[in-house]
């Protein structure tokens, strides 16, 4: 039970930093995005807010044996850079730059727009069980 | 809206780093949210629970924004909807594909000095720059 309130207070200061930093809004992340036109740089302040925090407290909680709640830090140990980590980012990218949305902020815009987020919410997961259940990772792979 | 908002922009990442933390912290995790996402769709096991716990936490923060501030935040959303379907089957490939969003390479990823993931928000950053100024000249904006 810690466990999930922690994840839910987690997910919740996470959706309050988007709300209050406007990456819930597209026309703010395409703004970041539109380097050549009007840019708005504050995206860069986003990010650079959550790395500081970040790469301090990540280092004070691996001081520590082991988690709170769970016997061990789970931490990616895949240091590749290869055809599938370039190709994911550039559809990715791409995605990104077409409608303005992420993950992060699909799942907190959810209550503030309309049809749209949701259809692109279903895309998005639909994208993810394609990726799961086709040997589309293989294709690239090859 | 206003357009350059740093000051919230760095309030609202620091709150972003804070979740993030908390969640390594208590749980051993790493806050990507199309690996939390992912995860879900992937594993319908025991590793669920804390997955649907922190969307729907994610889910109740604009509107408790909403309520403590008075106002509603900003949304405007302007893709067509070829895009919004393009673009959402794009970022559903492309993240398990890549492993990550901006949230698991980027703030996670490159806080650890993690090069796969500078090299992951190199390339997305880059693609998504390169698709707003393609779409805005081809749509003569």
């Amino acid at each position: 039970m810690n466990r999930n309130l922690a994840a839910g207070l987690s997910g919740l200061v996470f959706g309050i930093g988007l709300t209050v930093s406007q990456m819930v809004n597209p026309a703010k992340v395409l703004a970041f995005l539109d380097i050549l036109g009007d840019w708005d740089p504050s995206l860069l302040f986003v990010m650079g807010g959550a790395l500081l925090v970040t790469a301090g407290g990540y280092r004070l909680a691996w001081m520590r044996p082991a988690p709170l709640y769970a016997e061990r830090f789970q931490v990616p140990t895949d240091t590749s850079i290869d055809r599938k980590l370039a190709l994911g980012a550039v559809m990715f990218g791409a995605g990104w730059g077409l409608v303005g949305l992420c993950p992060g902020p699909v799942i907190a815009a959810l209550t503030l727009g309309g049809p749209k987020i949701w259809v692109f919410l279903l895309a998005m997961l639909a994208g993810m069980v394609i990726h799961l259940k086709t040997p589309v990772g293989k294709w690239v792979e090859a | 809206m206003e357009h350059f908002t740093p000051w919230s922009a760095l309030a609202g990442g620091e709150l972003i780093g804070l979740a993030t933390v908390l969640l390594m912290f208590a749980n051993g995790r790493i806050a990507g949210i199309s690996g939390i996402l992912g995860g879900l769709l992937s594993r319908p096991d025991g590793d669920s629970a804390w997955r649907l716990w922190f969307i729907g936490g994610m889910l109740v923060a604009p509107l408790l924004v909403t309520l403590v501030s008075g106002s509603a935040p900003d949304f405007v959303m302007q893709a067509d909807w070829w895009a919004v379907i393009l673009g959402g089957l794009l970022v559903g490939v492309g993240t398990r594909l890549g492993s990550g969003c901006t949230s698991g390479h980027g703030v996670c990823g490159l806080s650890r000095l993690s090069l796969r993931s500078l090299a992951a928000v190199g390339i997305f950053m880059t693609t998504g720059m390169v698709t707003v100024t393609v779409l805005r000249l081809a749509l003569g904006g």
